[in-house]
């Protein structure tokens, strides 16, 4: 816990909820099993009041939000706590050891739920129903929500919901999460509990030994008849939708339709837009440096903080159309299927069918990707994804590669006159980033992360049409966590990076780079990275890329005294005549493996729930980029390829 | 091992006579679990998700390349690798 205090997003699972006029603040847990619409009813009941962060110590993602009361109570507000999907409280995963806690009032900094929100699909209540047992054994006033109503109506299935509630001793409310029918009930039921007029009935069903899941589940199928439920019909358009999607040629072809659409989106479609905010960011840069006097601070709040957290801010637009993208994958049932046909493949490197779209992402970057990582369940899959996905060649790397590439590597055909020797290196650049990633996910399934006692269980949802609302919320959601951080360890490190590139001041004037605390380290880490090629100015610009890849175009730029871009013909004349081409072509390899990027590092913080993995990751890549650029060097040196 | 008798809602599918684990039950024949010769902590999240003893089990769609395999077991669909189906035993021929 002691390494969430300087996260603002965690003071939500730390601080207890704020007391309001005086008034008691009550907390209702909402519980369900995975795909039964938790999520999507904690939408509907919170809106936009609601925060992401983790629950203290662990990678499990707590949701809390304000239930919209419309007035409803004038006494009490309504705490809305969404716990992860679990089929039972027995602790044998941390989603399920994180519910039970909370449901304890056992999980620090979590208040213990003064009522609990049940939710089950109806279309599948006979299994549904036996997470009923363990959760009505807690005794605690529980409005049980069978979810999905309208799929039941439509498919032929029935259920007494006021027979239900004789046989459960709680309420029962019959809603359809996504459509809105039948979500007042819930408000009801919570302006009930919070009033605390809700009283407690014995079920008349006993409950039966929760260790005993055979038991269980005939004690749910017992339940069921009781209340008179028929089972819906097989959804007849996911098997028809199922036999195109999984057809053992369509399937594979509109498999790789669809990844190639995410990719071309992100990488070419998000392009105009990044490109549009990139010039209002400096323009409202040039503006502000009209406005104020020239000064030191002027240069700490253009040069340094606008720019630097516009770098930042650049990429939403990527972020926001990959999440999109997720979105309509996930909420459609196709992301299940996706994961299935790239499970053969994905499990030959040790990891699984659901590493694989946020593995395509991070192709365009890996923020995202690793953000995207969550909908992978199975904790060590999903950790072995946020370690290998920096590996992929992110968009940021590509000025760098693009401006020593240009500088280096003479444009000579390879093969064909369309595939020239440039291509030619870009694309092995792009091979050895992925063949470094597949190289680590083995190394991580064979030893620390091995995982053989879980089996690949993937559960198959029915097709549903994604709502433009639960679209839109992930979206602000997803740019919410995003922004935070931009505006938190981002703008930090900017800063910092900014007094070591602007002082000591000489007579009040910021010294030249080569002078500036910069510069100094850069000539002490000199003898470090000599062997690698590198010059202090290099160094300098390894320092400064630290904070995000592309900023050593800039940086070298600055310190060369050209023109700091990537087609900037005057930098690369430079670089031709003060590197070495082994020093070239080692820089190119050490920026394909290092994890020069803050954005990761912290968003890699952010999901793991410490600093350890983080700093395991910049340790491996940093030692995996520095040896190989080392032996790049001295092999292009030893003239084998000349 | 538990007998049990929860009708999943199969339908009049022909039960195998030949395969003796999941894994070797052809797709759209119906199979009755009796038991999973897994350990027990994957055993019962098998359990939780329908794979109980008793059960019936019909075998859906592949991926391409024959695996992993979707499952319809009580009531829902689970695609498991064909590492996991084999350790699935199933009754002998028996009369549904």
């Amino acid at each position: 816990m002691s390494e969430c205090h300087d996260c603002a997003g965690c003071a939500v699972a730390v601080a207890p909820p704020p007391l309001h006029n005086g008034a008691r603040t009550h907390v209702v847990a909402i519980i369900g099993p995975p795909n039964s619409g938790k999520s999507t009813l904690f939408n509907r009941l919170t809106g936009l009041r609601q925060k992401v962060a983790n629950f203290p110590g662990v990678t499990v993602e707590q949701r809390v939000g304000k239930a919209k009361m419309n007035g409803r109570t004038n006494h009490h507000e309504v705490v809305l706590v969404d716990l992860p999907g679990v089929y039972s409280l027995n602790p044998r995963s941390e989603d399920e050891q994180v519910t039970r806690d909370v449901l304890a009032g056992t999980m620090p900094g979590v208040p213990k739920p003064d009522a609990l929100l049940l939710i089950l699909d109806c279309t599948n209540l006979g299994r549904h129903l036996v997470l009923a047992a363990p959760i009505l054994s807690l005794k605690l006033p529980t409005l049980v929500i069978l979810n999905m109503a309208d799929d039941l109506k439509s498919r032929g299935g029935h259920v007494d919901t006021a027979e239900l509630a004789n046989e459960l001793g709680s309420p029962v409310a019959l809603i359809s999460a996504a459509k809105g029918q039948g979500v007042d009930k819930v408000f009801q039921f919570m302006e009930g509990t919070s009033a605390g007029t809700t009283s407690l009935a014995p079920p008349r069903m006993e409950l039966p030994i929760l260790q005993d899941i055979p038991r269980c589940r005939q004690w749910a199928h017992d339940v069921g008849t009781g209340a008179a439920y028929r089972a819906p019909a097989p959804p007849i358009w996911t098997r028809r939708l199922d036999s195109v999607f999984l057809h053992p040629i369509a399937g594979p072809l509109i498999f790789l339709m669809v990844v190639a659409g995410v990719f071309q989106t992100i990488f070419k479609g998000a392009k105009p837009l990044m490109d549009g905010l990139q010039d209002l960011i400096q323009s409202s840069g040039q503006g502000i440096e009209h406005i104020l006097p020239p000064s030191i601070f002027r240069s700490l709040l253009v040069d340094g903080i606008w720019s630097g957290v516009g770098a930042v801010i650049v990429f939403l637009p990527q972020i926001l159309l990959l999440f999109l993208f997720i979105g309509i994958l996930e909420d459609s049932g196709y992301l299940a299927r996706a994961a299935l046909i790239a499970d053969r493949t994905m499990s030959k490197f040790g990891l699984q069918g659901k590493s694989f779209i946020p593995l395509i992402s991070a192709y365009a970057c890996a923020v995202p990707a690793i953000m995207a990582t969550r909908t992978i369940e199975n904790k060590r899959d999903r950790l072995a994804t946020i370690l290998i996905a920096p590996f992929m060649t992110c968009s940021a790397r590509l000025p760098v590669y693009t401006l020593i590439i240009a500088a280096f590597i003479a444009d000579r055909p390879l093969l064909g006159r369309f595939f020239g020797m440039q291509a030619g290196a870009l694309l092995g650049l792009y091979v050895l980033g992925f063949v470094a990633a597949i190289a680590t996910a083995r190394l991580l399934k064979s030893s620390i992360l091995k995982s053989e006692r879980v089996p690949f269980v993937l559960e198959m949802p029915p097709y549903r049409w994604p709502t433009l609302r639960s679209l839109s919320l992930r979206l602000v959601d997803r740019s919410k966590v995003f922004l935070h951080r931009a505006g938190t360890v981002i703008l930090l490190v900017i800063v910092v990076l900014w007094v070591l590139e602007n002082l000591p001041l000489k007579n009040g004037q910021p010294p030249e780079i080569a002078n500036s605390f910069a510069g100094m380290i850069g000539k002490a880490v000199e003898p470090a990275i000599k062997p690698l090629g590198f010059n202090w100015k290099i160094g300098i610009g390894l320092i400064s890329s630290i904070a995000a890849r592309e900023t050593i175009v800039g940086t070298l730029g600055t310190i060369y005294g050209k023109e700091g871009t990537s087609e900037s013909e005057g930098l690369r004349n430079a670089l031709r005549s003060d590197l070495t081409p082994g020093g070239a072509v080692a820089l190119l390899v050490f920026f394909a493996f290092a994890m020069q990027c803050m954005s990761t590092i912290a968003v890699v913080r952010r999901e793991t729930g410490g600093w350890k993995w983080p700093a395991i990751q910049f340790a491996y890549m940093t030692f995996l980029a520095y040896v190989c650029a080392l032996i790049t060097n001295q092999i292009v040196r030893s003239g084998i390829f000349t | 091992m538990l007998q049990m008798s929860v009708n999943s809602g199969t339908g009049a599918v022909p039960p195998s006579a030949i395969a003796r684990t999941l894994a070797q039950l052809p797709e759209g024949e119906a199979g009755v679990l009796d038991r999973l010769d897994l350990p027990d902590d994957i055993a019962r999240r098998l359990m939780e998700l329908g794979f109980l003893p008793g059960h019936i089990i019909v075998p859906a769609r592949s991926a391409p390349g024959g695996e992993p395999r979707v499952y319809r077991v009580d009531g829902s669909e689970v695609a498991l690798r064909r590492e996991t189906a084999s350790r699935l035993i199933l009754r002998a021929s028996e009369k549904l």
